[in-house]
């Protein structure tokens, strides 16, 4: 017998393939963002809102995750937007390997924007990196106010969190400032954006930072070509 | 159940260690995950008795050491774990602190016949 020192991340695999994806995503100037949420948060929703807002400012795309149908790819057909469906079958999130599979049947050539919509789930999809520059969640507030206590890591990994359904607040007896608390006491740094899709309320606020957000990791990516020719001009 | 996709992982990377090593049988697996991912120790044992059949590490003892969640305060450099809730804001300064453990999913080593 003898002991072999191995010191790899489990998630290895996933980690190099989310890098090639992401490597993919950059050359072609495609900012990412990866849609999380427990099945039923209004993702689908957030996402048709989102989209009619921000379609004038990117040329943008959709990746849906689900077990199962196309039912949200269909509503994103409905709204002009290209979109492709990975059906999961049993597995509970997506992985990277999944995205870079997709990337051969569906064309992101000239794509400036791309969604990718997980599978509904409040843990697993927080484990898996698939080479997006951003995490968003959507929570919705009548899952009540405890669960950023109760489900971490999710809302930790998320730099935006979206509590989305704040209309039914009066219904479902739940303290938005007791759950935005709770967020930031697991995550300290998150965007926090309380917003309802059924009467609009708080969604430009989102979609203001998320223009910002994309602007700004624009000008980090083009920082570098700057550095280079203001070198040159120094020589 | 990520678990199962999780175990996979680990019986690649193990399976290829093994093979590095010329051995045919891997006795033990010893992983690090920490407590502030979304991995759950029954699960994860549980997923590995099913898909360990037919590998190398087919009668493998699985280890797992549960890494406790450990933050740092960037004001005041306290380290701190968390009680029984997950809370990131430094007990001393309230300051919004940092992870420095509790993220991990490793194999630390395995054991080879």
């Amino acid at each position: 017998m003898h002991r072999i020192a191995v010191g790899t991340n489990i998630l290895e695999v996933n980690e190099q393939i989310a890098e090639e994806n992401r490597q993919i995503f950059q050359e072609n100037g495609i900012f990412v963002v990866n849609l999380m949420s427990a099945p039923g948060a209004g993702k689908t929703s957030v996402l048709e809102e989102t989209i009619k807002r921000i379609r004038d400012n990117y040329r943008l795309g959709v990746i849906e995750g689900d077990l199962m149908t196309t039912l949200d790819t269909d509503r994103m057909e409905a709204l002009g937007v290209p979109a492709y469906q990975i059906t999961t079958g049993t597995v509970c999130h997506l992985d990277a390997r999944m995205i870079h599979n997709a990337l051969h049947g569906f064309s992101i050539d000239g794509l400036e924007l791309l969604f990718i919509e997980n599978v509904g789930n409040l843990v697993c999809p927080a484990e898996f990196n698939l080479g997006e520059e951003l995490k968003v969640m959507v929570y919705s507030t009548v899952e009540g106010a405890e669960k950023p206590k109760k489900y971490p890591v999710m809302f930790h990994e998320a730099e935006a969190v979206l509590l989305n359904k704040i209309d039914l607040l009066p219904y479902a007896g739940v303290a938005l400032e007791e759950l935005e608390r709770n967020v930031l006491d697991v995550s300290p740094e998150a965007e926090i954006f309380p917003m309802s899709c059924r009467t609009g309320e708080g969604i430009d606020d989102w979609v203001n930072w998320l223009i910002n957000r994309i602007e700004t990791a624009k000008k980090k990516s083009a920082a570098p070509e700057t550095l280079r020719s203001s070198r040159a001009v120094t020589l | 159940m990520h678990e199962l996709a999780i175990t996979q992982g680990i019986l690649e990377i193990a399976e290829r260690e093994a093979a590095k090593h010329h051995s045919g049988r891997i006795t033990r697996i010893k992983l690090q995950i920490g407590e502030f991912t979304g991995v759950v120790k029954e699960a994860l044992e549980f997923s590995f008795e099913v898909v360990r059949q037919g590998t190398l590490a087919e009668y493998a003892q699985l280890e797992i050491e549960v890494v406790k969640l450990r933050k740092r305060c960037p004001s005041c450099e306290k380290v701190f774990e968390s009680k029984d809730q997950f809370d990131f804001f430094c007990p001393q300064c309230n300051a919004p602190a940092q992870i420095i453990s509790g993220r991990e999913m490793q194999i630390e080593y395995i054991e080879l016949d």
